[in-house]
């Protein structure tokens, strides 16, 4: 089959590979009829997840029909037509007792590399690194999906791939971001990046009841985007965040920020991007934290900062004093994925949200080095990018 | 946890180390400035002689910090003592006036750190490791399993499951009486095998055994379950405790092989969880045996296994 494989920073190939094999027998195998290239992908791409490795399959968004099942699947039939959420659960440890799927005990072999990082290892995921699996990813034609039973949703109606595909990760990741915010009516939300996830982050912001949703980037076709969904938009190249959000909230702040941004933030001053950019080249930071900076010390005190971007490693210059002293909680996590796959699918079928407003290119799987270099560096107002095998 | 049954280095021997150090250091990095300090500097020998000596203190450095039976290096720094007091009693012999005092001072100060070496080595050689213990490895680990304690007791209670998420276990055949067969594999792929007894086994609670006969590995080894608080399952704790093929170097090469034994025990629990929680060992491509600390060295890349070539 044909896979999009990681080749080394900043190149991706489009290669054959073996088709896969079951390996447990709770694992599907899914032909890929639609998936796209996500934000972290791009984190990958530039290089900043360690434990990545030549040939790696990239891809952990992506939805298609079930092929093949192992002996102990029990809800999934060949024919089934699946969206496949991007963390890998086993649904049976006590984190996914719990609804706590991103963080499975049972779903990563290679559980040590990421203890020796982390202190204790999250769930595997596809496509995203050999510390967090070493499981090949859904940018090909077809994938292995393991827990067949425990994380595909079926779609069972006539809903399109493109209105669907995204409950595999940014959707539930957006709404997970404005859920952590714990959001009462009157609230105002503060949303840093105004990509995909950002644009879902402020729609579920509203749908729970936000008064109003501020939006900060840098790119204008992403802030209208964000104004058409009815936040208000702040350019972080033209203002400075922290008096604009002060003074949009007549002193008191954001009741909660969402950093949807993560470990490769931009600073509107070249001085200071530079000392994290240069810190983060040469390993002394593996992330660049300056949303994250930014939402802690904008957030109103005893407010809720929700972090959503991912993050791979060490960051510089945290600003705990702030933290702490202001009473702020922070939330974070990679998206419990399998948690909001029914009552976001309800969502979707009932037209409170229709998904693919985000998505601005599609392209086919062979295109996925152009696709790449497209989202990398937001040519065409490069929004979102379907593949389509 | 590994633990090698250390003791702990005497103060006086840990202090004698990092003086060592200090010399050792000085000597080499400045052997001209340390031989015009003892008046020996007008000898062309001196330089190559300090600097000789510098290295036989780092020597002493290193035995001393990092021995857990520190007693023959103490020794082998009074020998180091006595090396020096004839070569600084030449040297008094060949000279006169300052320099002459000089040497003498410096053979006064060596004679008192000799007596110092002499009563630290005595005190060692009593206080020496009783067993020879080092030979013994042991290790623990542990791991919450989300199953009923009487479950996980029970699968483990049948040794012949063992193999299923211990890998480097082949085979466990277990015959009457609470005895059993074990192969194992080595870790240069040299079959190892023994029998075992079981000493104690109390129902849902603990299970221990040891190696009988003549194992070519000694081994003895321990699981204890007990309720995990507020519901959450089941705490297994292993304690393994064996004497390592080849004694400590041995254990140190398999070490250098990615057979870390601590690693094992943790990879095999790890491996023991899956198959309670989910029936078997999860496997990707990038390791398609499962969690291996071998592998985790050396992973596939994450593309599909060809069938029938797992590697």
């Amino acid at each position: 089959m044909k896979a999009n494989c990681w080749m080394g920073r900043n190149t991706v190939e489009v290669q054959e590979v073996p088709d896969p094999t079951i390996l447990n027998a709770h694992d599907a195998i899914v032909r890929v009829t639609s998936t796209a290239i996500c934000g972290s992908d791009l984190h990958l791409y530039d290089g900043y997840i360690p434990t990545m490795k030549k040939g790696d399959i990239l891809g952990h968004e992506f939805m298609g029909e079930v092929v093949e099942v192992g002996p102990e699947v029990r809800k999934l039939r060949v024919g089934d037509r699946v969206v496949v959420p991007f963390p890998i659960a086993c649904g049976a440890c006590g984190a996914c007792e719990h609804g706590m799927y991103s963080v499975c005990e049972n779903s990563n072999p290679n559980a040590g590399m990421a203890e020796k990082l982390m202190g204790h290892s999250p769930a595997g995921i596809f496509g995203y690194s050999h510390m967090l699996g070493g499981y090949p990813g859904g940018q090909a034609e077809y994938a292995r999906v393991p827990f067949a039973d425990v994380g595909p949703i079926k779609i069972e109606d006539d809903l399109p791939d493109e209105q669907v595909l995204f409950l595999s990760d940014i959707l539930p990741t957006g709404w997970m971001g404005a859920e952590m915010c714990d959001i009462k009516p009157g609230d105002v939300i503060a949303v840093w990046g105004a990509g995909p996830v950002g644009q879902f982050a402020i729609a579920s912001a509203f749908l729970m009841g936000a008064e109003r949703v501020i939006s900060i980037d840098r790119f204008p076709y992403r802030l209208r985007k964000a104004e058409r969904a009815g936040a208000e938009t702040l350019d972080y190249e033209k203002v400075d965040v922290l008096d604009a959000l002060r003074d949009m909230t007549a002193g008191r702040g954001p009741d909660a920020c969402i950093d949807a941004v993560g470990m490769e933030a931009h600073h509107p001053a070249g001085v200071a991007h530079a000392y994290d950019r240069a810190r983060q080249a040469t390993r002394m930071e593996t992330d660049r934290p300056h949303a994250l900076r930014e939402a802690i010390m904008s957030c109103r005190n005893g407010g809720v900062v929700s972090v959503i971007g991912v993050y791979g490693g060490l960051i510089d210059k945290f600003p705990m004093g702030s933290l702490m002293n202001r009473s702020l909680t922070m939330r974070s996590g990679q998206c419990h994925v399998q948690r909001y796959l029914k009552p976001l699918l309800g969502r979707i079928r009932n037209g409170d949200i229709d998904p693919s407003f985000v998505i601005s290119h599609r392209m086919r799987l062979q295109d996925a080095p152009r696709a790449y270099e497209m989202f990398k560096h937001k040519q065409d107002e490069c929004n979102k990018i379907v593949l389509t095998p | 946890m590994v633990e090698e049954h250390e003791h702990p280095i005497p103060p006086l021997v840990r202090a004698l180390g990092w003086t060592s150090l200090g010399l050792g250091v000085a000597q080499l990095a400045a052997p001209g400035a340390v031989s015009r300090l003892a008046g020996v500097d007008d000898s062309p020998k001196a330089f190559g002689a300090v600097a000789l000596v510098g290295v036989r203190e780092l020597f002493h450095a290193a035995t001393l910090l990092s021995s857990r039976d520190p007693a023959p290096w103490v020794w082998a720094r009074v020998a180091g003592d006595a090396l020096d007091l004839t070569l600084l009693g030449r040297a008094i012999a060949g000279r006169t006036g300052w320099r002459r005092g000089r040497v003498t001072a410096l053979a006064a100060t060596v004679a008192v750190v000799t007596a110092t070496d002499l009563c630290a080595a005595i005190r060692a050689s009593r206080h020496r490791p009783k067993e020879r213990s080092a030979r013994w490895m042991s290790l623990h680990a542990a791991v919450t399993i989300n199953r009923p304690r009487e479950d996980v007791y029970r699968y483990w209670r049948d040794f012949e499951n063992l193999p299923r998420f211990m890998t480097h276990l082949e085979s466990v055949r277990t015959t009457s009486d609470g005895r059993s067969h074990w192969k194992a594999k080595g870790p240069v792929k040299k079959a190892i095998e023994w029998d075992a007894v079981i000493v104690e086994d109390r129902s849902g609670e603990v299970i221990t055994w040891r190696s009988t006969g003549k194992a070519t590995v000694d081994n003895s080894g321990s699981v204890r379950f007990t309720d995990a608080p507020g519901g959450r399952g089941t705490e297994v704790r292993v304690n393994l405790r064996y004497a390592p093929p080849g004694g400590k170097v041995g254990a140190a090469f398999a070490r250098l092989l990615g057979e870390h034994p601590e690693q094992q025990v943790r990879d095999d629990l790890r491996r023991f969880k899956q198959v309670m929680e989910i029936g078997e060992v999860v496997r990707s491509e990038g390791s398609p045996e499962g969690t291996r600390a071998l592998r985790q060295a050396v992973q596939r890349p994450a593309q599909p296994v060809m069938s029938g070539s797992a590697s």
